[in-house]
């Protein structure tokens, strides 16, 4: 079969009687139109978009811009907006700076156990958020984290347990962007600093990390969306206290829960406008030469 | 003196068992031998970026076998010049004096003699992405040189080049070993551009042995027996 596909013209009525080895037998092919491929694309491309503005456009006709206000106006909503912002950024900032050394061990490194390491920080990423949560909740039962979750900082509902669900998810995402950014960039260059008088940790900070930026921004703008998104772990680690553990999630799913439509609904837009205003501006401070 | 002898190294499907080389003070080496033998692998030995089964590594008559790459005193320039993608020109011909703590005024006239010498003063403040490949490799080889090294590793520095440029880059090359005084072992497939530039040439072939035609390499070898 294999032969058969090799041998130029076999199957070609005009290359009947001609010896298989002949190229002249395949005159009459034409190579077919690019068109339909790129057809498909569109269509493919279209109906994702469709649906994704269509969700987005849908939930903004259920609505109206008294309801916006409301929501933007009510004190309630005013503290879950600022404690998503803050959290987020720093559950954000918190996942990069695990995310850099972890992604260049798993992208440079080479060392038994890589692919078991490998498996277990991709955990999160799996694993259902509400047993994210409960993971969480059963750590800090353990003797060292419940001393120091009762001597030194409170997690469990509290906004560091807020951060720190945020943090766990989040982190998962980062490691794997920096994982890609660290294995795409060449490693030669961090190799000749080395031969220049550097040590491993300065040619890092000098030639590999700069290197890294538009990754490194990519790990935070996806840590903090992921945070942001997050509903799962917040709860049952940190609860949904209104005015202390209250985050933009889980004012949707608490007004959601009472017959508050219209203000969810209102809540969510201001979570789709608040994220994508971020990821831009992320996304225009990376892309900056 | 650039002095190898009985390097051996197994990295995966090749392997280079008890090589031996030395380039003369002042030399050009240039290495030859067929893709996929072990050339890169050999130059990345003598900066210390691998670590060898067997041998010693002499540059200047000190061992350095056990030396970190940056204590070595070796110049490198891997293929296509592996610039640093974020730096200026500039700042790339003065990384290495500024990493080895070189005053400010000593690092500004170094990168300003290397740029004259190289042709590349027009070029201080561009970064490495709008460079042709004749002007990354002499940035390449003008931070190489920066911090005087004893020895010149050049991995293929010509290969990525157009018949013309090679030819000038060839005669630079010469022109900065005499002015350097500095010992070169340079990597090619190339035979006129061994024919042209090296004082020894040396050749290793599929199965990691080197046979070579210097001089320097039997006295070497004949010092490395006695020690």
């Amino acid at each position: 079969m294999a032969e058969d596909v090799m041998r130029p013209g076999l199957q070609n009525p005009a290359c009947e009687g001609r010896p298989a080895e002949s190229t002249a037998c395949d005159e009459g092919y034409r190579a077919r139109p690019d068109w339909p491929f790129w057809v498909v694309i569109a269509i493919v491309t279209t109906a994702y978009l469709t649906l994704l503005v269509g969700m987005v456009a849908s939930a903004s006709t259920f609505t109206d811009p008294s309801h916006l206000l409301g929501a933007v106006l009510s004190p309630n909503i005013q503290y879950a907006f600022a404690l998503s912002l803050v959290s987020c950024t720093v559950s954000a900032i918190v996942a990069l700076l695990v995310a850099v050394p972890v992604g260049y061990l798993l992208a440079r490194g080479n060392f038994p156990g890589k692919a078991l390491l490998d498996t277990l920080l991709d955990i999160p990423i799996v694993l259902p958020p509400m047993v994210i949560g409960i993971c969480l909740l059963i750590l800090f039962q353990t003797p060292i984290l419940r001393w120091i979750n009762i001597h030194v900082l409170r997690f469990t509902y509290t906004v560091w347990g807020v951060v720190l669900a945020q943090f766990v998810v989040g982190a998962a995402f980062a490691v794997r962007q920096m994982r890609t950014t660290f294995g795409h960039l060449d490693m030669r260059p961090e190799d000749v600093a080395l031969t220049l008088g550097c040590s491993r940790g300065k040619a890092f900070r000098l030639v590999t990390l700069p290197a890294a930026q538009r990754g490194m921004f990519g790990a935070v703008s996806l840590a903090w969306a992921r945070a942001l998104g997050e509903f799962g772990p917040i709860l049952v680690f940190a609860g949904a206290t209104r005015m202390r553990t209250e985050v933009l999630p889980t004012t949707v799913w608490l007004e959601f829960s009472v017959g508050n439509l219209e203000a969810a609904v209102a809540v969510s837009l201001l979570m789709i406008g608040m994220s994508i205003t971020v990821l831009l501006a992320m996304r225009a401070l990376g892309d900056r030469p | 003196m650039i002095a190898i002898a009985h390097i051996s190294i197994e990295a995966g499907v090749f392997a280079l068992r008890d090589l031996s080389l030395a380039v003369g003070d002042g030399q050009y080496g240039v290495l030859m031998g067929p893709t996929g033998c072990g050339k890169t692998t050999l130059l990345e030995i003598i900066c210390g970026l691998r670590k060898p089964l067997t041998g010693t590594i002499m540059i200047n008559g000190r061992d350095v076998t056990g030396e970190r790459p940056g204590n070595r005193g070796i110049g490198y320039v891997p293929q296509d010049g592996a610039l640093f993608p974020t730096m200026s020109v500039r700042n790339q011909l003065g990384f290495g004096p500024h990493i080895r703590r070189w005053p400010k005024n000593l690092i500004v006239a170094r990168v300003a003699e290397l740029a004259d010498e190289l042709g590349i003063t027009h070029l201080l403040e561009r970064l490495p992405q709008g460079l042709s490949g004749g002007e990354r490799q002499r940035v390449a080889l003008g931070r190489a040189l920066a911090a005087r090294p004893a020895a010149l590793l050049l991995d293929e520095p010509l290969s990525a080049l157009d018949e013309d440029m090679r030819g000038e880059l060839r005669e630079l090359l010469k022109r900065i070993q005499r002015q350097q005084g500095i010992s070169v072992l340079h990597v090619t497939h190339d035979h006129e551009e061994a024919r042209e530039l090296a004082d020894a040439t040396f050749v290793v072939s599929r199965d990691g042995v080197c046979t070579a035609s210097s001089p320097a390499l039997m006295q070497h070898l004949e010092h490395a027996e006695q020690l």
